[in-house]
Formats: structure tokens, sequence, C-alpha cells
């Protein structure tokens, strides 16, 4: 029975944390629409910021816990919406989460680069003393939070509705224009939010250190708890928000206490946030449908036929030749690069074409990968089911999340990831921990691809098929739906159109993508283990995407090449590989607003080249866009 | 003469590359009300959010009062006496009446005053005040709406469309509150696709065509010219 009772305690102390994390949460989602995937990332560069000032500095715990939460987590939230998220809740999800994304990888850059990894041991808040209670011993820490989270829950509530910069907060979300026209200031209300959500990120963040430890990644998926708990009132509800947040502590504090410790089940454990949220969103009630609004985003244009089939075939002659010339290790890395570029195509068909956002597409490759390797197969039949899995599983991911938009299907991706790093990956069946699979390279009607250069040709014939197959999905009826659907679902379902299974095909399809890749890759390795396809990798996939175009092919490869070149970059020089990694980061952040950057100011490049080089016979639709503004010269007037 | 309340010269104002206001000239003189007609895309509506502070021109120079206003902002112009009503319910569906009326506070007035005012001359309001205001009647929201222009007692009154939806009834009271504001001195200037609702109120008409404006005059001059602009007779 006393176990029952201190788990229970030791769950509502995890729980009132996540609390206090989750309620930050809320607070910049309702207020700006912006939702913050780098929320437990910036928890955890504060926590890092508060111990750096309390240890290696040395200053009295409580001046670095009010220096912290009172000066640089605010200045940092404010500087955040100020400079990063401004505007953003306006625009299409899609670019609001990789900004955000990118602040989160940004953030992990930082961190690394400052605090370099070491064996670091955060001390709880007043430590050593406690009481007990009903014979179990509660640490004055686990008490603090307790009624720390209590207190932030009464004051958030306090500041919403009974202040009248709090219910500007709530008007400035839904109008900012008319919030103007009485005279307030939204710019002002916004960066109060995201001044106050930082600074609870960051208390979460430290209240928690001294259990999770000062860790970059686990700080950082605490989002996932925190958006779990928040889920329970639909990102916007405190009180249940609350609720959420202890139930989720408590069930975890259960799982280590009664679950076994081995077998599958052990995996539970630290998937339970996941497991918690999937809960919650299958049993959330339907969206609505957000009316009135056109969020598109402007695509790369599409290539002619001729111009395609010319890049296709410079490409296989260019991998060609570098077949011939390069040695086995600077292959390999080409053959990487074909695989991200693959992936990366997955997500032009996902988010280029179709506005949604995986940020898990490397866990569909894992397991197109996984399948490849167990099936021991090495034909085309293989790498063809390994591709139906990975899109069966994507198809289940999807499905849950049919009756929702487009940002929880992306959060529930990210929980998918998080859930097969955790459960399925490590799992015996699988590749095991630590562990690693063996797989053979690809025979294709009897050939055998066994040379390394061999096998990266036929990787870039994949890569150049699946760009064709791409290309002639936009430019048929599929590829205008999918562009219709992104552009305003509403619409659509005014012309009858059933998005919400073209949505799981597309989900589908994209991880079926994937799955090819990930089959590939295996065959390239020969051995592949699970820590190849972790859920982190992913974000700078996504980002890379972005930063290089993600709605155009050329930006895949050109992406598939950079996100190659990132760990090459990171390990010739080490000591700036958690810079690098916050450059990509911040990169996207500053590029994320345009999905179809570097890729589209390189056509644009070209355009012009093409122009020069065909002056002066211009056709008139290039000298209509060349046309200056219309409006008039007029001569500014003074008053008389 | 007199300093006018609100003088726009020569004013231009874009979209992008698409020139809406192509040099207006107007003036509302202290204490007026100034009805502003024309046929859709006249360019009335831009007149009012350059006016207002929320699109900023791209030449010519506005006066409010007699001192030049170009680059102030709306929230800044909203604190110095201007009341803009914007088109469609100018309200936050999502907070209750009476925290919808608690921010007219931030207008410069108290909010006791604004709730007072508000609930005095709409007292179904006051029975509604804790619903969310979304949820209210079109003619209800506009009531909330008008609140504003009444409590926060402003110097300069810019209604675009109130009539927008409402029953010709609800529409009929709503200008009642116009009169009783221009009444207590307020100038007013009003866009209505209304005209015979719109005439009764006011002194003086605008009507507006093309991105300029075509005539002015009181309203008896100008109901001629009117039909002839709105119904395409004019040139």
């Amino acid at each position: 029975m006393d176990s029952v009772v201190s788990f229970t305690i030791l769950g509502l102390f995890t729980g009132a944390a996540y609390a206090i994390a989750a309620s930050g949460l809320v607070l910049t989602y309702t207020t700006t629409r912006v939702f913050n995937i780098a929320h437990g990332a910036l928890g955890m560069v504060m926590a890092f910021i508060f111990w750096d000032f309390s240890q290696r500095q040395g200053l009295p715990t409580w001046l670095a816990l009010v220096l912290v939460l009172g000066v640089v987590a605010p200045a940092t939230g404010w500087a955040i919406q100020r400079f990063v998220t401004r505007g953003l809740g306006e625009g299409p999800v899609s670019v609001t989460l990789v900004v955000t994304v990118g602040l989160l990888v940004g953030c992990i850059g930082l961190a690394t680069q400052v605090w370099p990894p070491e064996s670091r041991t955060p001390l709880p808040l007043f430590n050593g003393s406690g009481v007990e209670l009903s014979n179990t011993y509660v640490t004055a820490h686990q008490l603090i939070t307790v009624l720390l989270a209590g207190m932030v829950a009464l004051l958030l509530y306090l500041l919403l509705t009974r202040t009248r910069i709090g219910t500007a907060m709530r008007a400035s979300v839904d109008n900012p224009e008319l919030l103007k026209l009485f005279g307030g200031k939204p710019d002002r209300v916004a960066g109060l939010a995201w001044a106050i959500g930082t600074s609870l990120a960051a208390l979460g963040g430290i209240l928690l250190t001294p259990v999770v430890g000062l860790s970059y990644y686990d700080l950082t998926l605490l989002v996932i708890n925190a958006y779990a708990a928040a889920m329970l009132g639909r990102l916007r509800s405190l009180p249940l928000t609350l609720v959420g947040a202890m139930g989720l502590g408590i069930l975890q504090s259960y799982a280590v206490a009664y679950l076994p410790s081995d077998g599958l089940l052990s995996g539970i454990r630290s998937a339970m946030p996941a497991l918690f949220l999937f809960a919650v969103i299958v049993l959330m009630p339907q969206a609505q449908l957000r009316v009135g609004q056109v969020k598109g985003i402007v695509s790369a244009p599409l290539p002619s036929r001729t111009r395609q089939l010319g890049a296709d075939v410079a490409l296989v002659a260019l991998v060609a030749l570098l077949t011939a010339w390069l040695p086995g290790s600077s292959l390999l890395l080409v053959g990487m690069a074909a695989t991200y570029a693959m992936v990366m195509l997955s997500l032009v068909l996902l988010t280029g074409y179709g506005g949604h956002v995986s940020l898990a597409q490397f866990t569909f490759a894992g397991i197109g990968a996984l399948v490849y390797a167990k099936l021991g197969e090495p034909t085309l039949s293989g790498l063809l089911l390994s591709a139906l899995v990975a899109a069966a599983v994507g198809a289940v991911v999807a499905i849950p999340v049919l009756r929702l938009t487009g940002l929880y299907l992306a959060l529930s991706t990210l929980a998918f990831g998080l859930l097969m790093d955790k459960m399925i990956f490590q799992a015996e069946f699988a590749f095991g921990t630590n562990n690693s699979l063996d797989a053979e390279r690809l025979t294709i009607l009897g050939t055998s691809f066994s040379s390394l250069g061999g096998y990266v040709l036929v990787m870039t014939f994949f890569l150049v098929l699946m760009a064709f197959a791409v290309l002639a999905l936009r430019r048929g009826a599929l590829g205008r739906l999918l562009i219709a659907m992104r552009d305003s679902p509403a619409a659509c379902g005014t012309l009858g159109l059933d998005t919400r299974w073209f949505r799981v095909g597309l989900f589908a399809l994209s991880a079926g993508m994937a799955g090819i890749a990930g089959g590939l890759f295996a065959g390239l390795r020969g051995t592949i283990g699970a820590s190849d396809f972790q859920v982190l990798a992913s974000l700078p996939l996504l980002l890379l995407a972005v930063v290089f175009g993600v709605t155009s092919v050329t930006g895949a490869v050109l992406g598939g090449t950079g996100l190659m070149l990132l760990p090459v970059l990171q390990s010739t020089n080490p000591s700036l590989a958690g810079l690098i990694f916050g450059l990509v980061g911040f990169g996207a952040v500053a590029l994320g607003r345009d999905p179809n950057c570097l890729a589209n100011r390189l056509f644009t490049l070209g355009r012009a080249l093409r122009a020069q080089v065909r002056t002066p016979v211009r056709r008139p639709s290039e000298s209509y866009q060349d046309r200056p503004e219309v409006t008039e010269e007029v001569p500014a007037h003074v008053a008389s | 003469m007199a300093v006018p309340m609100l003088e726009a010269i020569d004013l231009h104002a874009a979209y992008g590359r698409i020139e809406v206001l192509r040099g207006v000239d107007l003036r509302v003189p202290k204490g007026a009300v100034v009805a502003l007609l024309g046929p859709n895309g006249a360019g009335k509506s831009t007149l009012i959010k350059c006016v207002s502070g929320q699109h900023k021109p791209t030449s010519g120079d506005l006066h409010l009062a007699g001192v030049h206003v170009q680059d102030a902002g709306s929230d800044e112009l909203a604190r110095l006496g201007l009341c803009t009503i914007p088109e469609g319910r100018a309200i936050f569906p999502n907070l209750t009446v009476e925290e919808n009326l608690r921010l007219i506070s931030y207008a410069g007035v108290a909010t006791g005053a604004v709730l007072d005012v508000a609930f005095s001359h709409f007292p179904r309001l006051h029975e509604r005040r804790s619903q969310l205001a979304g949820t209210l009647s079109g003619g209800e929201q506009q009531m909330l709406a008008m609140s504003r222009a009444l409590a926060s007692d402003p110097a300069l009154l810019l209604l675009d469309e109130l009539s927008m939806g409402l029953a010709p009834l609800v529409v009929d009271e709503l200008y009642e509150i116009v009169a009783a504001i221009a009444a207590s001195g307020v100038s007013i200037l009003c866009i209505e696709q209304f005209a015979n609702t719109a005439l009764r109120v006011a002194d003086y008409v605008a009507v507006m065509s093309g991105g300029r404006v075509v005539a002015t005059g009181e309203p008896d001059e100008i109901r001629d010219t009117m039909v002839d602009v709105i119904l395409g007779g004019a040139a």
C-alpha cells in the first residue's frame, strides 16, 4: 500500500512539472496561434543556463532562479516573438511548424556548442530537506514543484480572465487588427504571452532536471509530454491541461512501478506520453474546418517534360562519372545523399504539394529498412513489400487524426516517431538495443548489384524514377486535388470532395516512398541499427528540405546532398559541430517562411540567365513581369 | 474657416500594384455627419482604412483636426480619439460581452463608465453580459460594436457599412443611435449602401467612384448625381 502512495506522490511531482511546462505551451498557442515545438528545447537551454549560473558561476540558487525566470527567459521569449514568430499565426500551419522546428534544432545546436557534453549533476532546490508524509519521504523540491504548479495555474487563470491585458491576449488571437482599432497593442500582448510562456518552459525544465538529468534530448522531447497534457484541454483549456499533466505523471509513475522491466512492455514506460497522446487524439471531437481563409503557399513552377528529362539524364550521368572516379568512402556518401533525396521527395509530395508536415519521415524509412533486412529477400518484390509495410504504417498513423487539422497530424507523427524509437526499433524482434541487422544489396532480374558503384547507380535510378512519379502525379488530376486541398479544405468540402481518406492515402504514399529509400539505404550500408533512424534525425531532414525548397524535385536533390554533407562538415570541424547544427536550425528560422527557398532562387537565376542569352527577343509574358509597379509617379504634395 | 475634423488631400493608396485611391479630396467639418456613398470597388473602405491607420497611403496628406497624421498606427489613433467600426462584426466572438466592453477602456475611458454607457443604451447587452459575443444575434453584435462608439467618446467616428446583413428595422434603430452620437457633437464619416437611411442623418454627402470623390454636397443636391454614379448613368 505504501508503494502506491509513494508512486502517486512521485507521479504528482512529475505531473506538476509537466503542468507548468504545458500551461506555457497553451498560453503561447492560444494567444498567438503558433504552436511552439521548441518549447521543450527552450526549457532545456534555460535549464542549462540555470545550471551555469548556480553551479559554474556559483551564484546563490535563488538569485540564479530569479535571473533565469525573471530576465533571461522572458527576454528570450519576447525576442522570439518579436523577430521570429510575429505574424506566423496567420500563415499556413506548415510554415509555423517548420520555423519552430528550426528553433528546436537551433537550440540543441546552441546548447551543445556552449555546454559541450560532460557529466553534470543538477541539484534539487533545497537539497537535503524534506518531510515525512504517511511513511513516504517527500523532498522539498517535490513539494515546491506541486505548489508552484498550483500557483501557476491560478495566476494564469486570473491573468487571462480577470485582467484587461489577459482579455486582450485572448482577443488578439481572433483579430489583432481589431484590437488595434480598440486602442490595444497586439504586439505587446503577444510579446508578453511569449515571455511568460518561455518563463514557464524554463521553470518546467529547471524543476525536472534533477530527475531526468541535464540532457539535450530528454528535455527537448518534454514538449511531447506537455503537448499530450495540453491536448486533453484541446490546447485551450488550462484546467484540463492541469488534469492531463497530473494524469500523465501518475500514469508514467505507475508504469515504472508495476510494468515488467523487460520484454515488449518495458518500452511502454518511456513511450507513455506518446501512448497517452494517441489515446487523447482518438477520443477528441471532430475539428471544424476554418472557413474563409486561403492559406496557400506559392509552389515552384513545374518543369517542362524535356527539361525534366534533361535534368534526370544529367544527374544519372554525373553519378555514373562519380562512381568511376570516387573512392569507396565518398561513394557511400553519394549513396547516402541519394537516400536523403528520396526521403525528401516523399516530403515534396506530403509537405510541398499536400501542405502536411511529417516530423518523423525518417522513422518510415526505418520501417522500410527493418522490413527489408528482416525479409532477407534482396529483390524488387522484397523492396516493394517493405515499401508497402511502411505505407500501411503511415496510414495507421494518419487514421486517428483523420478528423483533426494539420497541426495535430504533424504532432502525432512526432509522437509516433518517439514511440517507434522506444518501443519497436529497440525491441528484440526488430533491431534490438545496440544491435544491428545485416542486409544484402538488391538483385534486379537476376543481376546482382553487389559493387558499391553499381549499387549507387541503381539508387540514383530509383531516385530519378521517383522524381518522375512525383512530377507525373503533380501534373495529373491527383496533383490538382492535392493543391486544392492544401489551399482550402473548406472549398474542397463544398465541392463534395472527401478529403479525409485522400489525406490518409497521401500520407501512406509518402511513407511508402520513404520506406523504399530506407530499404535501399539498408542495402547500401549492409548493416543497420536503431540508431540510424532516430526520430530527431527527421527534424534536420525536414529543415533542409524546406531550406532547399520543398515544392520542387530540384530542392529535394539539393537538400539530400546538403543533409549528407552536414555530418561530414561536423566531423571535419568537431569544435564547431554544435554551431553547424545551430546554423541549420536558425537558417531554417530565417528561410522557413518561403517554402520554395533556395531552389526557387536558383530557378529565378536560371530564368534571368536564359533571358540574358535571349535578349533582345523577349517573350511578352516575361516583359509583363518585369514591368515596374503600376502606381503613377505622383509628386508629393505639401498641404496648402 | 474652421479647421475640419478630417481632411484628405490628393490621397493615393494601392494594394501591391493595383491602385485603389487615385487622389481623394475630402473634408469632414467639425461636428458634421458625412455619408460616403458609391458603387462597390470605388475605394470607400480603403479610404476608411487609410484614415484609421490600417493601410498606409502611397502619397497625399491626411489631417485629423488640423494635425498631419500620416505615419500614426491605428492603435495610436484609437487612443487619441478616433473610433473606427470596420466592416463586418467589429467584435471579438470568443470573448464574453462584458470582456468585449472591458477592452473598450483601451481608448482611455474607465471600464465602469464604459459598462454604464453600454448597458444604459442597450439593456439587452446587460441581460447577456456573460454570454460569448459570437453567440449574439447580428443586431446585438452590432449594438455591441456601437457601444464602443458611444462609450469611448471619440472626436471622429468612422463607420463602415453598419447595416451589412441586418434587418431594416435593426438598421433604423442603429441609425437612431448614430444620430444621437452626432447630436452630441461627434464628427462622423460613414459608408452606407442603404443610401436613403444614410441621407436621413447626413449633413453632407460625398460620392466616390473609381478611386476619386466625384461629387460632394448636401443630401438634396447630390441625390440625382448619385443615382447616375451608382447605376452607371454618368461617364
